[in-house]
């Protein structure tokens, strides 16, 4: 238990952890065809929720519409499972390593409200980002790039090259 | 041979619990190799942690040679396999928006999913984000709609961009991926270190 604690910030070698999620995705595409994703779900979350709220709204909205149909939930859709599995998964993984409990991981620099507020626009900006490339790191960049997709090589470039861009102005978040 | 579902190899019916199993599995390498903490992936942006940039990129490169020697054996029809589709600017745009998301949240969506399942409230302020971002552009669709449907190419590969071929490609992109690992590791020594 002792080991547990000290140990929990100790994670796999980055090259082993590449090297199985690089098994991983060869594994999804070839027996389904497509990539990973996670960005999708959330979409699906969306306009599950303001279909709830408002169906007329939701039919009304080029966007909404076109994830629904009469017969089919928008949950009823395979990244939707996917995402079921991530969180199983990342919580058997931080289960065994003594990682799981509530808490806002923040530099001691800045305050918890700061770190909130942050993550919540960054959310924002990553949920619209998301949308307008059709898919996030997983599965317009990571899924798009094993396949030499040029649009998934560019947005790989776009994500990587903006962060390197701006992250001067948020360094006191961070370091 | 492959892909199994496609080819009906597996029936459709199990690609439901086949979702499961894949996510499971994706979960448990992003939490195991850290993606849980938005300090570590951050790391990355600042030279102080190159664990998001080793991961992406040893899968990226795995996955490619694997593809390409799975297709070259006859295992799996690349052709037949989902290439993401390429529309120039809204890859720009939405690559560029969600850099600067990275750097402000510390997260992106799979990532914050494993940082959800182990209770980082972080993580779960920015999933609300990342949905209300979702919110946000479907209410503003048609202001999108130009740049979200507009310069498309199809779903090519860089074989048709470029004109290269695949397997020198491959194999320029492993070499370099190898160097630019080599180069990480000096700069990761000379930043000062953070500890999270």
């Amino acid at each position: 238990m002792k080991d547990k604690e000290q140990n929990r910030h100790v994670y796999w070698n980055p090259y082993f952890g590449g090297f199985l999620l690089g098994i991983l995705i060869i594994f999804t595409f070839f027996v389904t065809g497509r990539g990973l994703g996670a960005s999708g779900a959330m979409k699906s979350s969306v306009v599950t929720i303001v279909e709830d709220i408002s169906p007329k709204h939701a039919e009304q909205n080029a966007y909404y519409s076109k994830f629904l149909k009469d017969d089919k939930s928008p949950m009823n859709s395979w990244l939707v499972f996917e995402t079921l599995g991530i969180l199983i998964g990342a919580f058997i993984s931080g289960g065994l390593s003594g990682r799981i409990g509530w808490r806002v991981q923040h530099s001691p620099k800045i305050t918890r409200r700061r770190r909130l507020i942050f993550a919540f626009s960054g959310g924002i900006l990553f949920g619209i980002g998301a949308q307008i490339a059709r898919g996030c790191t997983s599965g317009a960049a990571l899924s798009g790039m094993a396949v030499l997709s040029t649009g998934g090589f560019i947005t790989m470039l776009a994500i990587f090259g903006t962060g390197y861009l701006v992250a001067y102005f948020f360094r006191k978040n961070w370091i | 041979m492959g892909p199994l579902i496609p080819n009906e190899l597996i029936p459709f019916e199990w690609s439901s619990i086949i979702a499961i199993i894949i996510g499971i599995c994706f979960g448990f390498i992003l939490e195991a190799s850290g993606f849980s903490s938005s300090r570590k992936l951050a790391g990355v942006f600042y030279g102080y942690d190159f664990a998001v940039f080793k991961v992406f990129f040893t899968a990226a490169v795995v996955s490619l040679i694997g593809l390409f020697y799975m297709d070259y054996l006859g295992y799996v029809d690349m052709s037949m396999l989902y290439i993401h589709p390429t529309y120039t600017w809204a890859a720009i745009i939405g690559g560029a928006i969600m850099g600067i998301g990275f750097v402000t949240g510390g997260f992106c969506p799979g990532t914050t999913l494993t940082a959800v399942a182990i209770g980082k409230i972080d993580a779960i302020v920015n999933v609300l984000g990342i949905m209300f971002g979702v919110f946000v552009f479907s209410e503003l669709f048609t202001f999108f709609e130009p740049i979200y449907n507009g310069y498309f190419q199809g779903n090519i590969t860089l074989v048709d961009t470029l004109g290269i071929n695949p397997y020198w490609f491959v194999f320029i992109m492993t070499l370099v991926a190898i160097i630019m690992f080599a180069v990480s590791d000096v700069i990761r020594k000379r930043v000062k270190k953070v500890f999270y």
